[in-house]
């Protein structure tokens, strides 16, 4: 459902936005228009806790004065702020230095179909309404289990945007999406032993969320199995990623594979394209056309195309992840991923869950990971980790306060099997990910 | 006062808006039984300068405005927003929002509100303080400078970061009180390549103050040559040690453990509800006695600091722990209500966007009377990590952790070999308990941190002397 009024209506403003830039000089623009409303109630011990009427508005718009550069953005729609923000645009790009690698995308590789993907769900719900689901959503994590002891809460949360964008060769587009969730986050335990976990559900249609009740016992199942964690022994032994996990993992490899790092040179995968980086079971795709899909788009940031395509096959990079600017740096062609990838897919293997734990064996099984220690540059990769302790494929207790840590090019290439038990939840879709070997430090 | 005055110009003014619209929006959220209520008046500009390459290929500018309503009943808060300052759209605002307030809850009363405190830094507009040319020009000096400083970088990145924020709070006293607040921020960061190896440096700094911060005393360069420094020292690095070993951090920057382990914890909100590792814990003792942690909001100039916090309570020098023994929390109103004690001034927002909340300033440990070479010495086997990137903590169970960016091992009374990828955890409640030695050499950190909680970013500083805890988890990969 795409209400074109509202699509027009952004639409006649980024027109004005680029004929003002053309209007003081710039040989060329582009601009984009969103608007986004929302509203989010959170409950808390049987009872509402916020209401929040989430209303945003923004443009921002990127001047060339031939091969100089500039940008600028506000949330002010006014017609004396539109020219002021295209006047501030233009005075950083008379400032800005010349860069032959600047300007607009190749003309031929602008999308020209634009499917409906089938985004845009509005939720027909209120305030009172969010609360009651809110409201049900704890309780059931709090009366699922005796060991509730606190709560953190539950949320409910509907969101629905238009953006628009456009660009002085001509192209002018926009679309509607929705982005609905349901989450909770309950305590178990008391003193030095409370453990917290939490759930949630997402989508662009309001019906395929999980159900309150649901989310509330997954959170509520999750948070008890945490209870009486325990350190382990500084070791090596194999690691299975949760999907969850998994999908940060897939993350810093294409951080690594990113046009950016690599003109920079800041990645540890320089110059790999068509090698071996991952074992030969592997494929990694990018499916933008997804009906429905969290990361769908028939064009990217830059009103290119995107673009379906196998990114790793049979272990072997076939292509990076590249905006024109990035492209062109490295003297390639754009993949359409100004902006980011669009529901980046690992092909599955056979195993669901409870074959990726048989497959691990004995070895530990993360469930959480924490801080920022993944060095793109190097590939060293060490994290705070919490999960389950796995013994013969039957998890055994819960574990905090190790470490796992490795360098990214091994562990890549040390992957032992992909589960199926994907999480669609996200951008990325991957399942569980089992890795030969890490080094786990702790007591 | 003359700040109100110019603030109120800047944010009312230019929209046309009267001071009894602010009653009129006032008296709405008022009709109903609440506790509190404000209106929140933001005007926010904001530019970025980034040079690579050798080259400045990129600026940016922003402009946002908005303004927020809030009510607060009992526990329950109800919050819109809009970024058009416009009395029609206030008003709606205001009468959506109180439909959180139910029959029979607290009846209003009136709040002390303060009048005077001191101004922490000068109402400044930092993007206009230097001419755009000549911003090009330092971020290009410093490229080329540091390019001579070793014949092995091969890229080099500088960025220069100012905004400009005026804000204005309308409580429901009918006081109205204002900040205008300047932040900088520079960056600098290298690779450099030695024998098919690569890494990277990066320093950066900044403060409430403009552009000149950077030109006073070569600061520019300082965090250039720190940079390099940095990546020189990573490209003879090995791998971490894994296990259980005696810890030193290094003063100034490492204070990081103190804002992720025991900060976060004693934040108001987690506590009022009990859900922090800290909840009801004051009196105890969490620290040995050589330990007394703040968090100040009133240093002059900081990142971390604000004359008033996003709700109108001027910030104070809040005492967490002294000498071992935890004494309170950082509190924003609402939690603060609800505890039965008094605001600390730590209640922030992201934006008029963003409901505040307890968050931190500048959060750091006071200085001991250990020599900080006598606190190496004293180390027979261990790890000195004297510089660390991010940090995240689980404030419920207390598990911190945080990624050293330059370490080295201490053998036998000595700082030895430089060591890459330790990550450090720990557990909050318990870490702090084993310091035996704390260090005479008090830093702050340069003025590089960004604090994320519930999806909100606030700047903070932190900071500490060299500590040194028996025992913490090093997590390398060499066993």
């Amino acid at each position: 459902m795409q209400n074109q009024d509202e699509i027009r209506r952004l639409k006649d403003v980024v027109q004005q936005l680029l004929d003002e830039a053309k209007q003081q000089g710039a040989t060329a623009a582009e601009a984009a228009f969103s608007v986004d409303n929302g509203l989010s109630v959170s409950a808390r011990l049987g009872d509402v806790e916020t209401i929040e009427y989430h209303c945003d508005q923004g443009i921002g718009v990127t001047v060339y004065f031939g091969q100089k550069k500039g940008s600028a953005s506000t949330n002010d729609v006014s017609a004396d702020s539109l020219k002021e923000t295209i006047k501030a645009a233009c005075s950083i790009a008379r400032y800005a230095s010349e860069d032959e690698y600047a300007g607009l995308p190749d003309p031929a590789l602008l999308a020209t179909e634009f499917p409906d993907l089938d985004l845009n769900h509005p939720w027909d719900i209120d305030a009172e309404k969010a609360i009651t689901l809110a409201i049900e959503c704890e309780n059931a994590a709090r009366h699922f289990d005796k060991a509730i002891s606190n709560s953190e809460g539950a949320s409910v949360n509907s969101h629905q945007g238009t953006r628009v964008f456009g660009n002085s060769l001509g192209f002018l587009q926009g679309y509607q999406s929705s982005r609905h969730s349901i989450s909770c986050s309950v305590l178990a335990g008391s003193g030095d032993s409370m453990q917290r976990d939490y759930w949630y559900s997402v989508a662009r249609n309001p019906v395929l969320l999980e159900s309150a009740q649901f989310v509330g016992e997954k959170a509520a199942k999750r948070t008890v199995a945490r209870l009486n964690a325990r350190s382990l022994s500084t070791r090596q032994c194999p690691v299975l990623f949760a999907p969850e996990m998994a999908a940060g993992l897939i993350g810093s490899l294409l951080g690594a594979i990113s046009g950016t790092s690599l003109y920079r040179k800041s990645s540890f995968l320089l110059d790999s394209l068509d090698t071996q980086i991952l074992p030969d079971f592997v494929r990694i795709h990018e499916q933008p056309l997804l009906i429905g899909g969290m990361g769908s788009a028939s064009y990217d940031a830059e009103g290119v195309a995107t673009n379906a395509r196998d990114i790793v096959g049979n272990g072997i990079l076939h292509s990076y992840i590249l905006s024109t600017y990035s492209a062109r740096k490295l003297g390639m062609q754009t993949t359409g991923n100004a902006g980011g990838v669009h529901n980046l897919t690992v092909e599955s293997g056979q195993n669901d869950f409870a074959g990726m734990l048989k497959l691990l064996g004995t070895g530990l099984l993360v469930t959480e990971l924490m801080g920022q220690g993944v060095n793109r540059v190097t590939g060293d990769y060490s994290r705070g980790a919490s999960g389950f302790w796995v013994e013969n494929g039957v998890i055994q207790y819960p574990v905090q306060e190790i470490t796992i840590a490795g360098n990214l090019k091994t562990m890549l290439r040390n992957i032992v099997a992909i589960g199926s038990d994907v999480d669609l939840r996200g951008n990325i879709r991957v399942g569980s990910v089992l890795l030969e070997q890490m080094a786990i430090a702790g007591e | 006062m003359p700040l109100t005055e110019q603030v109120k110009q800047s944010i009312l003014v230019a929209n046309s808006l009267l001071p009894q619209d602010i009653d009129r929006v006032m008296s709405t959220l008022l009709s109903a039984p609440v506790d509190a209520a404000d209106i929140y008046f933001q005007s926010s500009h904001f530019e970025s300068w980034s040079l690579e390459g050798g080259i400045v290929k990129e600026g940016s500018h922003s402009i946002e405005h908005g303004a927020g309503v809030r009510v607060v009943s009992g526990d329950k808060t109800g919050f819109a927003y809009s970024d058009r300052i416009e009395l029609p759209i206030l008003l709606e605002a205001a009468s959506n929002v109180k439909a959180i307030v139910r029959q029979g809850q607290h009846a209003q009363h009136s709040i002390q509100t303060a009048q005077n405190w001191p101004q922490l830094y000068r109402p400044l507009n930092p993007l206009s303080s230097l001419a755009d040319q000549d911003k090009i020009d330092l971020l290009k000096r410093v490229d080329a400078e540091t390019r001579k400083l070793d014949s092995r970088i091969e890229e080099v990145m500088v960025s220069l970061v100012a905004a400009y924020d005026n804000v204005l709070v309308a409580n429901q006293d009918g006081s109205l009180q204002a900040d205008v607040r300047p932040l900088v921020r520079m960056n600098v960061s290298v690779i450099m390549v030695e024998n098919g190896r690569r890494e990277q440096g990066s320093m950066g700094g900044g403060g409430r103050s403009d552009y000149s911060y950077f030109l006073e005393g070569d600061r520019a360069m300082d965090f250039a040559r720190e940079a390099v420094r940095q990546a020189q020292i990573n490209l003879q690095a090995e791998e971490a040690p894994a296990g259980n070993m005696t810890v030193v951090l290094g003063p100034g920057w490492p204070g990081i453990l103190l804002h992720e382990a025991i900060g976060h914890g004693l934040e108001g909100d987690f506590n009022r509800k009990g859900t922090s590792a800290f909840s009801g814990r004051v009196g105890e003792r969490v620290a040995s006695d050589l330990c007394t942690v703040v968090d100040d909001g009133t240093l002059p100039g900081r990142r971390g600091s604000l004359s008033i916090d996003d709700e109108g309570t001027p910030t104070e020098n809040t005492v967490l722990i002294e000498n071992g023994i935890l004494k309170g929390y950082m509190q924003d109103k609402l939690n603060a209500r609800l505890m039965g004690v008094k605001p600390t001034g730590n209640g922030r927002r992201e934006s008029y966007a963003h409901l505040p909340m307890p968050r931190m300033t500048n959060t750091y440990m006071l200085p001991g009377q250990s020599d900080p070479e006598e606190i190496i010495r004293s180390v027979k086997k261990g790890l000195y990590a004297r510089n660390f990137g991010g940090g995240q903590v689980d404030i419920t169970s207390g598990k911190f952790v945080f990624s050293a960016s330059e370490a080295y091992l201490i053998e036998n009374g000595k700082i030895t070999r430089p060591v890459k990828g330790a990550t450090l955890i720990g557990n909050g409640p318990d870490v702090l308990t084993k310091v035996s030695m704390v260090g005479n050499d008090m830093q702050l950190d340069s003025g590089v941190g960004t604090c994320g909680k519930e999806g909100q970013s606030v700047p903070v500083g932190v900071g500490q002397p060299t500590l040194k805890i028996d025992g913490m988890t090093v997590g390398g990969t060499s066993l």
